[in-house]
């Protein structure tokens, strides 16, 4: 290493070096995930206040600053991405442990998650048209509902665009994350099955991890009605869309 | 700790080779949760470390989905340009589901209740 004060050149190569690391843009998820975590802590808990929304509001920005390419970042943040895997199999224990509950809450959840899954798809398509957005925005966004793997494989099988899915689904799942606890406050529904179910229906895992904060019952039916609406999702859009195209 | 990866993963893992076989339109990890819920209740318990390794991933749930949100940077021309209907649609939509899809369960909680005679009040 050189005794020197780093001048600008080595700056700009360090720089070089580490917009090109994985370990860094690694780091930068974790880190603004701690500041969206700690700010949240610091609203005490306020749901307004989502740590997903934070700390990706503050990488976009980090991007666009360094103009750094999002394949780039991937590199980085894939590792965290990947654990994204193994968290779905997890959902198992919780569900495992309440198995009792959700046997006796079979029928209104099936008879919810139908509702709810077909609710999701048309309410945000018909929005959107009436609100003139493109052909390809509105293929895209069906699925917003739907846990992103799942949501991506059906906009690919429609014709919209994966990766707007993709992002315009983490955006309904932190809309859904702020909105949950106030508005169902609002309709006076304290069961967390019921609450449960429609977070999960609507808001998918970002749904769900808000409703393990608020309980582990709550959290459980979200995570089944996650999956569940994600398989019936994907018979269901391409289906609508194969209807109505006609 | 790796005996909780291991069953994990392996579960993802059987989950994906399951769905490239058969052509199923279900993720490899969904079908894994499936299959982990069944070797649950054929072990009739949780192992312990299966146990702390899915609290310590599910109590992080939410950073998992960061990357991917960060993916509307590839898009933001399209933001710009269709913001008002992608954003009144998005938090409109959610809403009417959330409140359509919990009505749903507490009706149809609500009829069955009426009819049976075991009556559960959830908390």
């Amino acid at each position: 290493m050189s005794p020197h004060l780093p001048n600008d050149q080595a700056v700009t190569q360090l720089w070089v070096y580490l917009q090109a690391s994985s370990l860094w843009w690694l780091m930068a998820t974790l880190l603004a995930y701690a500041i969206g975590v700690a700010l949240h802590a610091a609203a005490r808990k306020n749901p307004l206040v989502n740590p997903v929304g934070i700390a990706a509001t503050l990488i976009v920005c980090l991007l666009l600053l360094t103009d750094t390419s999002y394949e780039r970042y991937f590199s980085g943040a894939q590792f965290v991405h990947f654990l994204l895997g193994p968290a779905t199999v997890a959902l198992a224990i919780p569900l495992y442990h309440n198995r009792e509950r959700v046997r006796q809450a079979l029928i209104p959840m099936t008879v919810a998650l139908l509702v709810g899954s077909l609710t999701g798809a048309v309410s945000v398509v018909a929005i959107a048209a009436a609100l003139g957005a493109s052909r390809e925005t509105l293929l895209s966004l069906a699925s917003k509902s739907v846990t992103s793997p799942i949501a991506m494989a059906i906009t690919e099988q429609i014709g919209g665009i994966p990766s707007l899915t993709a992002a315009m689904v983490i955006l309904t799942g932190v809309i859904g994350a702020m909105i949950a606890s106030p508005l169902l406050t609002a309709l006076r529904l304290k069961d967390p099955l019921a609450g449960g179910v429609a977070v999960g229906v609507a808001a998918h895992g970002i749904g769900t991890a808000r409703a393990f904060q608020i309980s582990p019952l709550m959290g459980t039916f979200a995570g089944i009605a996650m999956g569940l609406n994600g398989l019936l999702t994907a018979i269901l859009v391409p289906l609508l869309f194969s209807i109505t195209q006609k | 700790m790796i005996h909780a990866l291991l069953g994990l993963l392996g579960c993802q893992l059987a989950g994906e080779v399951i769905c490239r076989l058969t052509g199923l339109p279900v993720p490899g990890p969904v079908l894994g949760l499936v299959l982990m819920v069944i070797f649950l209740l054929i072990r009739r318990s949780v192992p312990a470390s299966v146990e702390t390794a899915a609290q310590t991933l599910l109590s992080h749930l939410s950073l998992l989905f960061v990357p991917a949100g960060v993916g509307i940077v590839s898009h933001l021309h399209r933001v710009r340009d269709e913001w008002l209907p992608l954003s009144v649609a998005l938090v409109l939509s959610t809403a009417i589901t959330i409140a359509v899809t919990a009505l749903t369960f507490h009706i149809i909680q609500k009829m069955l209740g009426r009819r049976s005679t075991s009556q559960e009040t959830p908390q």
